[in-house]
């Protein structure tokens, strides 16, 4: 990591136009700069109400379960060799997922606000299903894009959402994936922003998204520092996270970013390997440019077309990236790594076998480095990696490669 | 003196109002476009709207979308784009030209390359869906530079305290949206068009523009009387989605509705 940046600085962005460096910002069309403005102003205000983080909190605690372990996997670590891998289990989390720490706070902007109806983007289908629980229990009423390819990849997760009563829409444009069903949600908003707040999924999109996702995830990196301390009695060496849009990794990574000796890996779908172009890496593979409400590291072609991208996991099969990732890469607080489709499988299996923990897709990803950093590293030195979420939605994709019919 | 106000002042002193077409580069195919344009001109187009095709078209309706599918069929980029334009102002060296799009081609091409390839082509105006006054202080500069007007957007939900604004980073003319979504959705009412457009003369003495909901002769001619400029485009793409099989009639059949849409708002 380079010296001479000044980490307090770096932990304190965005700027107030939302700019992380030279990323972030606010490139939307006219229509919706005024809700944009109007949900900073109110999230700044709430962000910084007792009233408010208490309901969050108490949410936090009682409807979602947290705090959620930080488990010591000895038999893992003894396996691989090397460093102790410490899992925070964001699985155990309510819906499965770290998403819900994220919906559990733009719900409570959207009844703050008196939207009474919010829409979603979702890849894997876990934020769908987060979103339509908080809607469900707030009784709001909720409408999820969701690309037509990761409908059919993702049925368990569409059918939880049809139970919690949201709606499912499958969006058969583009790449029929994630960037699709962000570009009908961003349709969806401007045509219905007065009665409508949209739940961004991931730490991305036009400002304040990216700042108030990454806010409501941070729970996830205070505790497991906590934990860590509180269980070994210092902080860890190394974290390791998934990165799609990278919100449980920028959840995991910010309390930790003025801790210099803390080194932080955020871990690409590496798809069938970066070297053949059919992965979903853009900061290990992509270029600067803007989409989707911010500029970030996207993969688009010479002409600036986003391109199509190809993940094992729906839920990180995604052109862009959040752009506080963006800028910590180039300032070079984090390092940003892949692991194919083939690792990522080879770690789902590892950890269910070795530790009796079914991992999702996406954190198997996080899983596979850091199986591979610990080997590199003394065993008396510690990784947190970031087990955002649970495999169950995924069983019937490992069947799949499996070659079995359930 | 820009192309773009030469013709809002010419037609001015007529006592006329812009026809503005939109048209997608390249839709459905790349040797159709510099023909099209022509034709819209002969017609009665006084500006010509370009649409930069993209993957990504966030604030464009099911029509728009389909026309960049179509010719992203044939990579039409925006350097080929550029060189349409060239091509069209071989023979016309009066007729606006704005290209319309969205930001991520033109960042990987590079702001200053794009401004001097664009000037050099004979582009007179840039609106950019997704670049808002606030992030394009690097950008105007460059198309200040290059004596390129900048065309910014303002919508319903664009408020007053705003809109003084928005207008003292645009030139060439402002683009006000009508509706509350995407293009091609719901149909504008004129008279809430010609209470924000008063809202908005206060501030600028640019040409208003008005597109999203102009469907018909009628609904071109209504908001003629209360706006400078009448943007139609889905219309006419969806025009040249029914012609996709049979692209030697889309000069023709487009330019039918032009001539349609300049008779009502001249009459």
């Amino acid at each position: 990591m380079p010296t001479n940046i000044d980490l307090k600085a770096l932990s304190q962005l965005p700027d107030s136009k939302g700019h992380f460096g030279p990323y972030g910002g606010r490139f939307v069309s006219e229509t919706l700069m005024a809700a944009l403005q109007q949900l900073e102003e109110t999230y700044e205000k709430l962000w910084r109400d007792p009233a408010f983080q208490e309901e969050f909190d108490t949410d936090l605690a009682h409807y979602v379960g947290r705090p959620s372990p930080l488990y010591h996997a000895k038999h893992l670590s003894e396996k691989v060799g090397g460093a102790q891998i410490y899992l925070k289990r964001e699985d155990l989390n309510h819906t499965g997922a770290h998403k819900v720490n994220n919906t559990i706070g733009q719900a409570l902007l959207a009844k703050y606000t008196g939207k009474p109806r919010v829409i979603a983007e979702t890849g894997a289908g876990q934020h769908g299903v987060a979103t339509a629980t908080v809607a469900a229990r707030l009784g709001l009423e909720c409408q999820v894009y969701m690309g037509a390819e990761d409908v059919q990849r993702q049925a368990l997760n569409v059918y939880r959402m049809k139970l919690l009563g949201a709606e499912v829409i499958s969006v058969e444009s583009g790449t029929r994936t994630l960037k699709d069903a962000m570009n009908e949600a961003m349709r969806d908003w401007v045509t219905n922003v007065d009665d409508t707040f949209y739940i961004i999924g991931t730490a991305a999109g036009p400002h304040p998204y990216p700042k108030l996702v990454r806010d409501f995830q941070c729970v996830i990196g205070r505790e497991a520092r906590n934990q860590c301390l509180s269980q070994t009695g210092r902080l860890p060496d190394a974290l390791v996270a998934c990165v799609g849009g990278g919100s449980n990794a920028i959840g995991l990574f910010h309390p930790f970013i003025e801790d210099a000796e803390v080194k932080m890996y955020g871990v690409e779908a590496g798809g069938y390997g970066v070297e053949t172009g059919q992965h979903a890496a853009p900061l290990s593979a992509g270029h600067p440019g803007v989409l989707h409400g911010n500029r970030t590291y996207l993969m688009s072609d010479d002409a600036g077309q986003i391109i199509g991208t190809h993940s094992v996991s729906a839920g990180l099969d995604y052109p862009g990236v959040g752009p506080e990732h963006a800028y910590l890469k180039d300032t070079g607080r984090a390092t940003y790594v892949d692991a194919t489709d083939d690792e990522a499988m080879d770690a789902f299996r590892a950890l269910t076998r070795i530790e009796g923990i079914m991992p999702a897709i996406e954190s198997s990803h996080a899983v596979a480095y850091a199986m591979k950093l610990a080997k590199e590293m003394d065993q008396d030195q510690i990784i947190v990696v970031n087990l955002s979420g649970r495999g169950d939605k995924d069983i019937h994709t490992v069947a799949q490669i499996d070659g079995i019919n359930i | 003196m820009s192309r773009i106000s030469t013709s809002f002042d010419k037609l001015k002193a007529e006592g006329r109002k812009a026809l503005i077409p939109y048209v997608t580069a390249g839709d459905p195919a790349p040797e159709v476009t510099v023909k099209l344009l022509h034709a819209m001109v002969a017609a009665g187009a006084d500006v010509i709207e370009l649409g930069v095709p993209f993957s990504d078209p966030m604030a464009d309706g099911p029509v728009i979308q389909l026309a960049c599918e179509r010719a992203l069929t044939h990579n039409t980029c925006l350097l080929d784009v550029l060189a349409m334009v060239a091509e069209f102002r071989q023979d016309d060296a009066d007729t606006p030209i704005v290209l319309m799009g969205y930001l991520n081609p033109i960042e990987v091409l590079g702001y200053q390359r794009f401004a001097e390839e664009a000037e050099k082509a004979g582009v007179d105006g840039v609106l950019i869906v997704d670049l808002p006054p606030e992030e394009s202080t690097e950008f105007n500069q460059q198309m200040r530079k290059h004596a390129i007007d900048t065309i910014y957007l303002i919508a319903p939900t664009t408020e007053e305290s705003r809109v003084k604004y928005v207008c003292d980073h645009g030139s060439g003319y402002l683009y006000y949206v009508s509706v509350k979504g995407v293009t091609g959705s719901a149909s504008l009412d004129v008279a809430s068009v010609s209470e924000k457009l008063s809202i908005v003369r206060k501030y600028t003495n640019l040409p208003l523009g008005v597109g999203f909901g102009i469907k018909d002769a009628e609904s071109a001619a209504a908001v003629s009387q209360v706006a400078d400029g009448v943007i139609v485009g889905s219309v006419l793409v969806n025009k040249i989605a029914e012609l996709v099989k049979d692209q030697g009639r889309i000069p023709e059949d487009v330019s039918a509705i032009i001539k349609d849409m300049r008779n009502a708002m001249d009459s």
